[in-house]
């Protein structure tokens, strides 16, 4: 049984590349996706509402484990055998963001008053240049601190990723765990690599928020 | 899609998907309520308690919250296998669900008793009452009614979460789908009902927190007012 | 009647503001004692000082036979000989009115339960709100919560009761109520320091009026010094007041 080496170290380090690669998809394709969402559910369309409102409540009631499961043999499903693990990681991860951030936008969205959609309307502006050069610039400062702080959800959450066999950290761990049959030393160390890409988000996120609650009495 | 969707194969498991939500549920009832003591007395500790003690009780905090739950459960389960200790996979799971929820809690918790105003802290300390009294009775109870909405989100999200610790082989809900696909080979379906059956226990959780509520705030029931 | 509180050369800061500056006073069992003055003149400070919630630097402060300014007072027997109600009431929101009264009793002087509810039905009749009983503070104006609040200090039987500024936060019709409470407790015999801008209130009551300005004692007398102002500070005061 071989001893934990600095080869498995650099089999880690790898994984974190690729958790990095993962975490980066879903934040892009959730944060796009959500951006939508969050529009849908602040619209004035009932249906866009509604539809929205369905969609996060089911994601949100989901379990991220079952999404990957059901990204994963339902590619299979739809003919594409093969695919490569991170597209139904990257899929799953993505629809889970995407409730989540959008929720998170909304609130922010909702939380600037709506005296300011009121004057901005009064100038004549249309809906979307009300949202864009009013209502969003000012939800921007309210909602980064929330945003960062679900980054490291994010971080974490593509831990599950290694269910479908994609080799991010957690996936890495388990192979060298199997190599050398030291589980403590392994997740230990995989632990402690997680704690470093996820703190340092922590701590801006909190500073972020500290300053806004200065700026705002 | 030439596919043969085969729902009714899985019709002679419906006993053992009833088992493995049942399990869930137990799981998340147990690590719920241990997690919420810890975070509770964590949450006391970390506004009024000697320093090193709140130390001690943030590092665990950012422990936690910058570390996956799959790893803590890893952990957890291999770390007291490598003590000597023999737990099965079941105690483990709640084992790391409480000591993950536990943190959770603790932040909101102290959320809650930070929003108690000074004064109400004053108004029982000059009544004669103790430390303790002041926080059993005039901080801890209006705190937790107060993020009250906040714990069962947190709570609901225990019991999806619960789906990791299949990975550790706890006979939970997850781990038995992954059983009946592989005896099946309905492996969509399969998720497709347990999907289902998950929805299904966060309603059924959110109810339960609800009737909680009903029953223990007293003053909201009767007012029908948040605090 | 023996003196039950005694200030000597109290100094208190806050920070580098010195906000006592060498106050001095006594109050005999059975007297009411009124402190008047302008904002920042330190009456709240004083009168908080003497129920221990805030610390002093120098001076004496001996209250029921406790040394407040030692090191070494037991803050929870002071409590029980001292009652104190505030501006705003504090009561607490998520307990009934009785419940609310009960509390200390129950917890702190280990009553029994029957007990205390009598307490409790006894105290509010004191104070006129005997139907309320069941409510919520929620549920109450202004003048009866801050009527609750005193019923609720009154029920650990204390020797002494401080009130601070506790009709300023009331609309006028309200302060009425909480006036003749008071009233009703001096002449029952109760020991009384009150901080009020109450200027008829405490010529009426008090038997000892204690003028503060910018932290020291500039008069001390009975209500009728009020009408004959020694110093310029009073002059000024009373000028604007009455």
């Amino acid at each position: 049984m071989p001893n934990f080496s600095w080869l498995h170290l650099g089999f880690l380090l790898q994984g974190v590349l690729w958790t990095v690669v993962l975490s980066v998809i879903a934040a892009v394709g959730g944060g796009l996706l959500g951006f939508a969402i969050a529009l849908a559910r602040t619209s004035r369309s009932a249906w866009a509402r509604g539809a929205s409102l369905v969609y996060v409540q089911v994601l949100q009631g989901t379990p991220l484990m079952i999404l990957m499961f059901l990204g994963f043999f339902g590619f299979s499903l739809m003919g594409l055998h093969q695919l490569p693990a991170i597209v139904a990681a990257g899929v799953a991860m993505t629809l889970f963001s995407s409730a989540y951030l959008g929720e998170i936008w909304r609130g922010c969205i909702q939380s600037v008053p709506l005296a300011q959609w009121e004057a901005a309307e009064c100038l004549g502006l249309s809906r979307w240049k009300s949202l864009t050069r009013v209502v969003l610039p000012q939800t921007l400062r309210i909602a980064t601190p929330p945003t960062v702080g679900f980054a490291v959800q994010i971080v974490k959450n593509t831990s599950l990723a290694s269910v479908v066999g994609f080799v991010e950290l957690a996936q890495a761990g388990k192979i060298v765990n199997n190599s050398t049959f030291q589980p403590f030393i392994v997740y230990l160390l995989v632990a402690a690599l997680y704690f470093m890409l996820c703190w340092p988000l922590s701590a801006w996120s909190k500073r972020l928020e500290r300053s806004l609650n200065v700026s705002h009495r | 899609m030439n596919y043969q969707w085969g729902f009714l194969d899985l019709w002679p498991y419906w006993p053992e998907f009833l088992t493995g939500a049942w399990l869930t549920l137990k799981l998340t009832l147990v690590s719920t309520v241990a997690g919420f003591t810890l975070g509770m007395l964590c949450a006391v500790v970390r506004d009024s308690g000697p320093r090193l003690a709140q130390t001690v009780v943030s590092a665990y905090i950012e422990v936690i919250r910058n570390t996956p739950l799959l790893v803590q459960v890893f952990l957890v389960y291999f770390g007291l296998a490598s003590l000597g200790i023999l737990v099965d996979a079941n105690m483990a799971a709640v084992l790391a669900l409480a000591v993950n929820v536990g943190a959770y809690t603790c932040e909101i918790v102290r959320a809650g008793i930070e929003s108690v105003k000074r004064s109400q802290r004053e108004a029982g300390e000059c009544l004669g009452l103790s430390w303790l009294q002041v926080y059993r009775h005039i901080v801890i109870a209006p705190a937790v009614e107060r993020v009250y909405p906040a714990l069962t989100g947190q709570y609901v999200m225990l019991m999806l979460a619960s789906s990791i610790t299949s990975q550790i082989s706890a006979e939970e809900l997850t781990a038995v789908a992954n059983r009946v696909q592989s005896d099946t080979f309905r492996a969509f379906e399969t998720y497709i009902v347990v999907w289902l059956i998950y929805l299904l226990l966060s309603l059924v959780v959110r109810l339960c927190f609800w009737s909680l509520a009903q029953l223990v705030f007293t003053r909201r029931r009767k007012l029908g007012t948040s605090l | 009647m023996s003196v039950i509180v005694e200030l000597k050369n109290v100094h208190k800061r806050f920070g580098r503001d010195e906000v006592l500056r060498g106050i001095s006073m006594s109050v005999r069992r059975g007297e009411v004692l009124a402190i008047i003055g302008p904002s920042g003149s330190g009456k709240s400070t004083a009168l908080r000082c003497i129920d221990a919630l805030e610390s002093i630097h120098q001076g004496e402060i001996h209250v029921c036979g406790h040394q407040v300014h030692s090191a070494q007072l037991n803050r929870r027997q002071l409590r029980q000989d001292v009652g104190i109600v505030f501006q705003s009431y504090n009561l607490f929101p998520h307990l009934t009115v009785e419940q609310n009264i009960m509390l200390a009793p129950l917890e702190v002087k280990k009553m029994h339960k029957n007990e205390a509810r009598q307490l409790a039905y006894d105290v509010l009749s004191t104070v006129g709100l005997i139907d309320k009983l069941d409510a919520y503070p929620e549920q109450l104006s202004g003048g009866q919560s801050q009527r609750v609040a005193i019923a609720r200090s009154l029920a650990m039987k204390p020797q002494l009761m401080l009130f601070d500024e506790v009709t300023s936060s009331l609309d006028p019709q309200l302060t009425g109520e909480v006036l003749e409470v008071m009233r009703n407790l001096a002449q029952a015999g109760m020991t009384m320091i009150l901080v009020t801008h109450e200027m008829a209130f405490a010529r009426q009551v008090a038997n000892t009026v204690v003028f503060m300005h910018e932290g020291r004692v500039r008069e001390i007398g009975p209500g009728s010094m009020l009408d004959a102002p020694q110093t310029d500070e009073l002059k000024a005061f009373v000028g604007n007041g009455l």
